[in-house]
């Protein structure tokens, strides 16, 4: 049985005030030196199967049906 | 002449309908209840997706409304022109559906804003806005956390060129929309994004005022004189 990630994330020229509250954060925390936060989702998708190829191009309409709003954001898919 | 008869959808999470339902009755239709899991729009002559959270805004706000069962119909329907106005989270469904362009995002505040709103009506010739003079400022509530509209460049050029930003946030705005856009049409007018509440202003017992009506009863005077 494969395992599947997708990584979603906002494409970059969204504002992300998530991220943002984030790294506002981190200096009263005691970290220094981090210009950014941006956050994103991870979906880890269990397969019946394999990961081959079509198995992959299916997790890739997956993604860009409901995982990801591909008008905002973008996605990758990977097998761990 | 029978009263035109306006849908109100339903989904696992929808808090207003019966609010919507409600100002369709007052506006002096009949609201029909419509059910996300039907495949059945029961001939009804416009439809309203109306707020909450359907469920509980999982993956992201309105994406797996979005895909609900009744969602084919209202798709068929309002490219064949059948009018559907989408309220705040209905708005939200409407976007992922693809038959409105953008999306709707975290409030920049990251806060759920919850108060009255001063907004502009820039497009009073939607099927949902004609009641409206072009300019008429209104006073709704606006109840969100994911009501910050965003499109890219080319969208909004689009949107503002052809005159399709159908309300405006005035004072404040409250979730850092783009442009200050509150609400915006499809290219042919029928569908309506409204991310404020117009069926929570339609009584002043209730409301802060009685200025939602009029999107009620636009639909109902267009629907009438078709």
């Amino acid at each position: 049985m494969a395992r599947v990630v997708v990584d979603v994330m906002l494409k970059p020229e969204i504002l992300d005030p998530q991220g943002q509250a984030i790294v506002r954060k981190l200096p009263q925390l005691g970290f220094e030196g981090v210009a950014a936060v941006r956050q994103g989702k991870r979906f880890e998708v269990e397969l019946d199967g394999p990961a081959d190829e079509a198995a992959l191009e299916q997790v890739r309409k997956i993604a860009e049906t409901l995982l990801a709003n591909t008008v905002i954001e973008d996605f990758e898919v990977r097998v761990l | 002449m029978d009263a035109a008869r306006v849908g109100v959808i339903t989904f696992p999470g929808s808090l207003d309908d019966r609010d919507a339902a409600r100002a369709v009755r007052l506006a002096g239709a009949q609201p029909v209840a419509l059910w996300h899991a039907d495949h059945d729009l029961q001939g009804v002559d416009a439809v309203v997706l109306p707020g909450g959270f359907s469920y509980g805004d999982y993956l992201r706000a309105g994406a797996i409304s979005a895909a609900a069962p009744i969602m084919a119909e209202v798709k068929a329907g309002a490219n064949a022109g059948l009018p559907v106005l989408g309220i705040c989270n209905g708005f939200q469904v409407l976007c992922e559906a693809h038959l409105l362009p953008g999306a709707l995002l975290r409030n920049v505040g990251l806060h759920f804003v919850c108060r009255d709103q001063r907004l502009r009506v820039d497009n009073a010739d939607t099927a949902w806005t004609s009641d409206y003079s072009p300019g008429q400022e209104i006073v709704i509530p606006v109840k969100n956390a994911d009501g910050r509209y965003t499109a890219d460049d080319d969208t909004l050029k689009a949107l503002e060129s052809e005159g399709r930003v159908v309300a405006r946030y005035l004072d404040l705005n409250p979730n850092g929309s783009l442009n200050d856009i509150a609400g915006i049409t499809n290219e042919a007018g029928n569908v309506v994004g409204l991310m404020p509440h117009p069926e929570h202003a339609v009584e002043s017992l209730t409301g802060p005022s009685t200025d939602g009506l009029g999107f009620f009863t636009s639909i109902i005077k267009r629907l009438v004189n078709a």
